[in-house]
């Protein structure tokens, strides 16, 4: 099961860095999202993979996940949620005065 | 009674902020109001803090009373403070700057410089690594907002860059906290400087690898070589009391360096000691010649400030790199006198913009502008300062940051780059002066607004002699710092001597030494 | 304290002069004499203490780190120099009062001067040599600010660039060697360093310390081969030239070697470096002056000779020669002081300082002409010119090393010297005054007001009074200023006029004929001095080379930042990539840890198969937008099946809230965004891309799966065990995010906030032009809000809102919690707006989302603040139960209302963004739509 998820989160950080390598701010913004998926991940495991023990309190449950990377995880979704609303709507803003969505605003072709 | 003081800096701008956004209907005046009211206090908390713990004491405050290293810290030592009262001048005078009209530019100016504040004063006073990321971004997302603030397509562009260089900065920042905290299982920093201290050596080579993605965080937020490559046009393009208040942006990344490196991985951090010693000094000069390059090659002055803040950035690392008590302490001068004379010089380029009408800043001939007297001098100290020629603190800082590197085996690489750099800083600077003043025609400039550079930014009243005034105390500032650099020195040596002493910082956060 | 009065009184004088000139122009004349006369004042009391044989040293802390003090040392040579920057200041000053125009600043002009003075006075006053250098550099700024006097000239703002350069330069070379001098020594005092000579030469540190020394002197004193911004310094007004000339700037650079020759003297070093720098330049520059035309053209090259004279006397290393190189300081000064002031006569009368049109003016000004002669005699070291005297001394020095096997070179080449000097001396007097009748002058010259002479007369009576009578005049100060020099004892020497017929006297003699025989057949001689035409011109030379500087600047900042935000990706990903390998450089630690591992089940295997290929395809078919944003949607949904899986059911739930949103968001700015990517970068490129993402993808998958293969312990049990006693929550991850950190969670809604106002602040100037139809042509659909929707999704809010209140409620217990449900409820809102239109829904939605999220923030901080009162941290969360009736048993957390916080923000933030999205949006869909009616 560790190997299933390295080799997951891997693939989602190697697609996130090869679309932040484009040249359109479009793909651009989808490889930020892969990186966040990717680095979500990655720290929701760093608590080790535990399944099937939420870390809800209850009688008679004494093993739990680790409770702290998800919230981190939580608070990790929110702010890069916040960002790429922002990246998105930047990018907007920069293709309609530009006139084109080239990361550097002009067209290289 | 338990004592607030350490928190009041940091949750201060953000009810501010909060209340300004309640505010805006009551219109422009009582906004700049209660923001100049809300920083003015905020300095006086922050000379109040450094007065505090002037004596060596290490404040720790615990926040929801949760004992770390379970709850969040917030820890005021020395540097913490020192950073909070320069921070808290700088945006001071920013502020003044920005009533003028540039505030009026676009919606939402003031609370994102106070929010922009929450985020600086929060990062500097943090004690838990994950917290300093949270306010990472709260300051990143705050310079986003205020970077883009007044609009204009070079900013757009600018900004563009700056935005999504900074989030792959922050997706990287949490996969090193997570692997340290996958290794360590803690996020406090004290906590985590006691267990990298004693990690087992089959977890040293993931630990280090951790702890080097942070430093290329702090080294992008820095502008270290080779990652200053975001900062030139995003200064350049930005309105200039935003730009005068990033001053002391990528002072945020100098001083998380300085921190984690000395706290985490210090020498006393056993088989993680020293971490980045071999990368830090090389890159700094590196950064200090690539800085000065661009000095050089400059075309217009805002371009040619932004690369001094470059330039200054490899000085202040160099001292950092040194990494004694002397040298850590001449970075700890050099910083506010960079931070002031940078700001100082923006807000004066953006007057000279102004008043040159269509020329903008760009080197070259134009029309003699209005007070060019005044602000012909201004321009010869300003660029005295920044050179770092006699007799004002520029001068001081490189001095006593070259004679901490006599001791050094480098000696020769930093004193022969310090010196040629400051040679062609002087050269460059010349010649701008001369192209900007002495080169200048008449007939007088007509007092229209906006600079040139396309940036669109409507002022709606022009700085005029009260602009002046602003750059006149932000030098005197600089002049005090030379005054007095006796008792600063004297400080900044304290402050040094508890930076290289962790173990008196992880004594008062986790009450047990390591 | 009066030593450091001296010093700084003419920098106040220079801000007074300058404020006084609104009043009159002359006032600052008059000011400037007064402050200078002020400064002798201060100067007096300490100089009989000197004459005394006694050392004044005076100071006050600064920067004890730094071992810098504010010192002040008044010795015999400091006094000199001090009498010369003063004497020659006031005639200086009075000379320029008639010089200056009517057109020129003189308020400017004196406060320029004054500040000259006093960065000269701090110089030969300091006792602390980093407090002489911080003058040195003022020398350098403020000479930078006179010689670009007449700024709107270009050969002034050339020329004021180069000194500043060249001398600024050499500054910065000497603050390096004094560092490391006083490193040497232990103290940068100058007690300490004259008195360790011995320990100084013996040190490793030595060579490089003296190269280092010697280029801030050389650069100063305009030694060969930095002698070339002297002449280009002549830019700047005649009595600034006067000045620079012969009392200072220049005379820093040899006033330097006088103060450390004890401490660095006395070794071969030393010998060769200064003896032939100065021997160089004292022939080339004589050389050149003999053919210049311009008349401060000719005076310039001279100096820079004498200058030369002077460093080589200094370089011989003997007591005399050292005494010899002082009094000619003195002599040159004097007599160089009064050449310039008297060319600047010339100029300022006749119009021009060409001496090809210069003739004849004896008719015209013969008083002029008289001092002139004088001056020129005395430079040329004629007899009973003061000149002669320490010429006479010069060439009996050169002799001292007549036994060497090269010693002969010395005296041969200090006689040519002579001949030079006499030659263009004479050239100076005969060109100007005689040889027939001006050619075309500007004006018709005649003698100047009788003040602009008194300077110069005053200046000529010293040449003679010195030349015949030494003994009487100048023995006593140069007596004490070489006892400063030596810091010792002076040998007997005798300053007599005639020493019988010695070596000395023969070598003058053939000077003197020499000289006027160069001259007699100066005709073929120039002729000869222009066909070797292949001298090079250092000014080209310098000017070229900065040019390069700027060029090879501007080529290297373009290369580095080519502004391209792939480049910055790329250099970042690689750098990542190199800390990165470092680490595990040398490192004994194995990749796999020991730790207990999971079995891999089916589902999970199918579902990462998928959640890889969704990913992989997203990368493939990312031209393609929109297909590429809906695998986007399944990866993102397959993420919240993997937090599922491994126990997170609040990260799976926020996940799929998180990703609706940001679909729909996605959805809407692909709406105004080409919907395909064009195929751009080329293949090397992309391969290169793949490479890195491979590299980095493996690279993080190793990282995970050594940290998930060890073994660890964590602060995690904490959090369990006090989450229902402390927090008084169930759901520990809620009650970490309200109360165990707290902090983090109201940092991350300000985070959000703050997104929402940044993206509000720019649509807020953006004028947005949508598609009229998306790129196949299709034209969007008018009908914008199908019935049967609309109707469906209002039933539907009410229940949505119920759903979301819920779920802000039991988030402390089971999963849920404010942001959750705070992005349930913005949902909810956001499809009345897609399904009834913006306007119906803003019809009844009238609440402001900046309020909203302001009422948020401080929410949350205020019930943060609120522990205060009870004497807690910030933060502080408490909780009770209370029995309501009906509902019955009921718990009430401080960390609720927190939480109520955290989904107002959530709610204003989000509805704020897509509202405003959608805003523009419907502007630019309507006005399509009225275009297509019309």
């Amino acid at each position: 099961m560790e190997a299933l998820v390295s080799i997951l989160i891997g693939t989602l950080t190697g697609c996130g860095v090869y679309l932040i390598l484009r040249n359109r701010t479009f793909p651009v913004v989808l490889g930020l999202t892969f990186l966040s998926y990717a680095v979500n991940l990655f720290l929701l495991v760093m608590g080790r993979l535990t399944i099937g023990k939420p870390p809800i309190i209850a009688e008679n449950i004494t093993e739990y996940a680790d409770p702290l990377p998800q919230a981190l995880v939580l608070t990790a979704i929110v702010i890069s949620f916040a960002m790429t609303a922002f990246v998105i709507v930047l990018s907007l803003k920069a293709y309609l005065e530009m006139g084109n969505d080239h990361v550097d605003g002009k067209h290289k072709s | 009674m338990i004592s607030h003081i350490a928190i009041l800096p940091v949750i201060w701008p953000l009810l501010m902020g909060a209340l300004l956004l309640l505010l805006q209907k009551q219109g422009l005046q009582t906004v700049r109001a209660v923001s100049i009211a809300s920083v003015s206090i905020l300095t006086v908390l922050a000379g109040y803090l450094l007065n505090i713990v002037n004596d060596g004491e290490i404040l720790v405050y615990e926040l929801g009373n949760w004992p770390p290293p379970f709850g969040i810290v917030l820890v005021a030592d020395r540097l913490a403070a020192w950073m909070l009262l320069i921070t808290a001048l700088v945006s001071a005078f920013a502020l003044l700057y920005a009533i003028q009209g540039t505030d009026s530019d676009g919606p939402h100016f003031h609370v994102l410089f106070q929010l922009q504040l929450f985020g600086l004063n929060g990062a500097f006073l943090t004690g838990d690594l994950f917290n300093l990321f949270v306010f990472f971004e709260i300051l990143l997302l705050a310079s986003y907002g205020l970077l883009l603030h007044g609009g204009g397509r070079l900013r757009t562009i600018a900004g563009l860059h700056f935005v999504i260089i900074n989030l792959v900065g922050s997706t990287l920042f949490l996969f090193a906290v997570g692997t340290l905290y996958g290794l360590l299982g803690t996020l406090n920093m004290a906590d985590l400087a006691v267990k990298a201290a004693g990690a087992v050596d089959d977890d040293v080579a993931l630990i280090r690898a951790a702890g080097l993605l942070l430093f290329a965080v702090f080294a992008l937020k820095a502008a270290l070589l080779p990652l200053y490559l975001w900062l030139p046009a995003a200064y350049a393009h930005t309105t200039a009391p935003v730009a005068a208040l990033f001053a002391i942006m990528t002072k945020v990344g100098a001083y998380s360096i300085l921190r984690v490196y000395t706290l985490i991985f210090g020498s006393q951090a056993g088989s993680v000691a020293d971490l980045i010693a071999p990368w830090l000094l090389p890159l700094a000069l590196a950064t200090l010649i690539a800085g000065v390059l661009g000095v050089l090659a400059s075309t217009h002055l805002r371009q040619q400030i932004a690369y001094l803040v470059i330039a200054s950035i490899g000085t202040l690392l160099i001292a950092f790199g040194i990494n004694t008590h002397t040298s850590i302490a001449a970075g700890l001068f050099y910083l506010p006198h960079s931070t002031f004379a940078a700001a100082a010089f923006f807000l004066l380029a953006d007057i000279i913009a102004t008043r040159r009408s269509e020329m903008s800043d760009r080197f070259e001939p134009g029309p003699v502008i209005a007070h060019h007297r005044i602000t012909g001098v201004l321009f010869f100290i300003a660029a005295i300062l920044i050179a770092g020629l006699p007799p004002l603190s520029g001068f001081v800082g490189k001095l006593l940051i070259l004679q901490a590197a006599i001791p050094h085996a480098a000696l020769p690489w930093i004193m022969g780059a310090m010196l040629i750099t400051s040679l062609l800083t002087i050269i460059a600077l010349a010649r701008s002066g001369s192209m900007l003043f002495y080169r200048a025609q008449l007939p007088q400039a007509p007092h229209t607004a906006g600079g040139g550079d396309g940036s669109g930014s409507q002022h709606i009243l022009t700085p005029g002699v009260s602009g002046l005034a602003i750059v006149i105390c932000l030098l005197s500032l600089c002049v005090v710092l030379t005054i007095g650099a006796g008792a600063v020195s004297e400080f900044a040596l304290a402050t040094a001597n508890q930076l290289l002493q962790p173990e008196d910082y992880v004594q008062s956060v986790l009450g047990t030494a390591r | 304290m009066n030593l450091l009065l001296v010093a700084l009184i003419p920098f106040a004088g220079g801000i007074f002069v300058a404020s006084i000139s609104r009043f009159g122009r002359l006032y600052s004349a008059w000011g400037a004499g007064a402050v200078t006369l002020l400064a002798l004042a201060f100067l007096y009391p300490s100089i009989a203490d000197v004459f005394a044989e006694q050392t004044v040293i005076q100071r006050w802390r600064w920067i004890p780190v730094l071992g810098l003090d504010l010192a002040f040392r008044l010795d015999g040579l400091g006094l000199l120099f001090s009498l010369l920057i003063l004497g020659i200041g006031i005639l200086i000053i009075i000379y320029a009062r008639y010089y200056l125009s009517e057109r020129d600043d003189m308020g400017r002009f004196y406060a320029y001067l004054m500040m000259f003075m006093g960065s000269m006075l701090g110089i030969v006053l300091s006792e602390n040599v980093i407090q002489l250098l911080i003058f040195w550099e003022l020398t350098s700024l403020s000479s930078f600010l006179l010689i670009s006097y007449w700024q709107q000239r270009h050969e002034s703002r050339s020329g004021a660039r180069m000194a500043l350069a060249v001398t600024g330069g050499g500054g910065l070379a000497l603050l390096g060697g004094f560092l490391l001098l006083g490193e040497i020594c232990g103290s940068y005092d100058l007690s300490v360093i004259l008195a360790s000579g011995d320990s100084i030469s013996q040190h490793p540190w030595y060579l490089p310390m003296l190269i280092l020394v010697l280029l801030g002197a050389f650069t100063k004193s305009a030694q060969f081969p930095f002698h070339f911004w002297l002449p280009n310094a002549m830019a700047a007004p005649t009595p600034v030239s006067a000045y620079l000339h012969s009392a200072t700037m220049v005379k820093a650079g040899v006033f330097l070697l006088a103060r450390l020759f004890p401490a660095l003297s006395g070794t071969p070093e030393w010998f060769w470096l200064v003896s032939m720098t100065g021997l160089a330049t004292l022939l080339i520059a004589a050389y050149i002056a003999m053919f210049e035309h311009d008349l401060k053209g000719l005076l310039a090259y001279s100096t820079i000779s004498h200058l030369g004279l002077i460093t080589l006397l200094f370089g011989m290393d003997t007591p005399l020669a050292a005494v010899a190189a002082v009094f000619h300081i003195i002599n040159h000064a004097i007599f160089k002081a009064s050449l310039f002031m008297a060319a600047g006569i010339i100029d300022h009368e006749a119009g021009t300082r060409d001496m090809r049109r210069l003739r004849g003016l004896w008719k015209f000004m013969p008083h002029t002409a008289a001092l002139s002669m004088v001056a020129a005699a005395s430079m040329a070291g004629v007899p009973l010119f003061n000149g002669f005297l320490s010429k006479e001394m010069f060439f009996a020095e050169t002799l001292h090393h007549i036994n060497h096997p090269w010693g002969w070179l010395m005296p041969v080449a200090a006689t040519l010297a002579g001949v030079f000097a006499v030659a263009y001396s004479l050239r100076f007097i005969h060109a100007v005054f005689f040889s027939g009748a001006p050619v075309d002058l500007p004006k018709t010259p005649h003698e100047p007001p009788r003040w602009m002479k008194v300077p110069v007369e005053l200046l000529i009576a010293l040449c003679l009074l010195v030349g015949m009578l030494p003994a009487l005049t100048v023995e006593p100060i140069l007596g004490v200023a070489a006892m400063g020099v030596l810091q010792g004892p002076v040998p007997d020497h005798d300053l007599a006029i005639w020493h019988g017929f010695n070596p000395a006297v023969w070598m003058s003699i053939i000077a003197l004929t020499g000289g006027i025989l160069a001259y007699l057949g100066r005709k073929p001689l120039s002729v000869l001095h222009d066909h070797m035409g292949s001298r090079i011109d250092f000014k080209l030379l310098y000017n070229s080379l900065i040019d390069w500087l700027f060029q090879a600047a501007s080529q290297i900042t373009r290369f580095l930042n080519a502004n391209s935000l792939q480049r910055m990706v790329l250099v970042f990903m690689l750098f990542i990539m190199a800390l990165g390998v470092t680490s595990f450089i040398d490192s004994s630690s194995a990749l796999t840890g020991d730790r207990q591992l999971l079995s891999m089940d089916a589902v999970s295997l199918l579902i990462t198969i998928i959640l890889i290929i969704a990913a992989l395809g997203t990368v493939i078919m990312h031209r393609q937008r929109l297909v590429s944003l809906i695998l986007l949607g399944a990866v993102g949904l397959g993420v919240a099946l993997v937090f599922i899986k491994f126990s997170a059911p609040d990260l799976a739930l926020t996940q799929l809230s998180v990703e609706v949103v940001t679909i729909v968001l996605m959805l809407l700015a692909l709406y105004f965004l080409p919907q395909y990517s064009p195929k751009e970068s080329s293949n090397p490129a992309r391969y290169r891309d793949a490479l890195i993402a491979i590299a980095a993808g493996t690279g993080v998958s190793l990282l995970v799966w050594a940290i998930l293969t060890r073994p660890y312990q964590t602060i995690a049990d904490y959090f369990l065990e006090n989450s229902m006693p402390g927090g008084g929550g169930a759901n520990v991850v809620n009650v970490i995010l309200v109360d165990f950190r707290g902090y983090d969670t109201l940092g991350e809604i300000t985070v959000l906030a703050l997104a929402g106002l940044g993206i509000y602040a720019m649509l807020h100037q953006l004028k947005l032009s949508g598609a009229e139809a998306d790129q196949q042509g299709r034209s969007w659909d008018n009908d914008m809000h199908p019935l049967i929707m609309a109707s469906f999704v209002r039933l539907l809010l009410p229940l949505a809102l119920l759903v979301s209140v819920y779920i802000l409620l039991r988030g402390h217990n089971f999963p849920g919690g404010g942001f959750i449900a705070g992005l349930i409820t913005a949902v909810a809102l956001i499809m009345q707006y897609l399904a009834n239109g913006v306007s119906w829904a803003q019809a009844r939605l009238t609440v402001n989302m900046h309020t909203v999220i302001s009422a948020g923030l401080l929410i949350a901080a205020l019930t943060g603040l609120a522990s205060w009162a009870f004497d807690h941290p910030f933060l502080t969360s408490t909780f009770g139960h209370l029995n309501w009736p009906v509902i019955g048993e009921f718990e009430l957390a401080s960390a609720m209302a927190f939480d109520l916080g955290v989904y107002l923000v959530v709610v204003g933030t989000t509805l704020l963004i897509l509202i405003y999205l959608g805003l523009v949006h419907k502007e630019s869909h309507t006005t399509h739509v009225r275009k297509r009616i019309r």
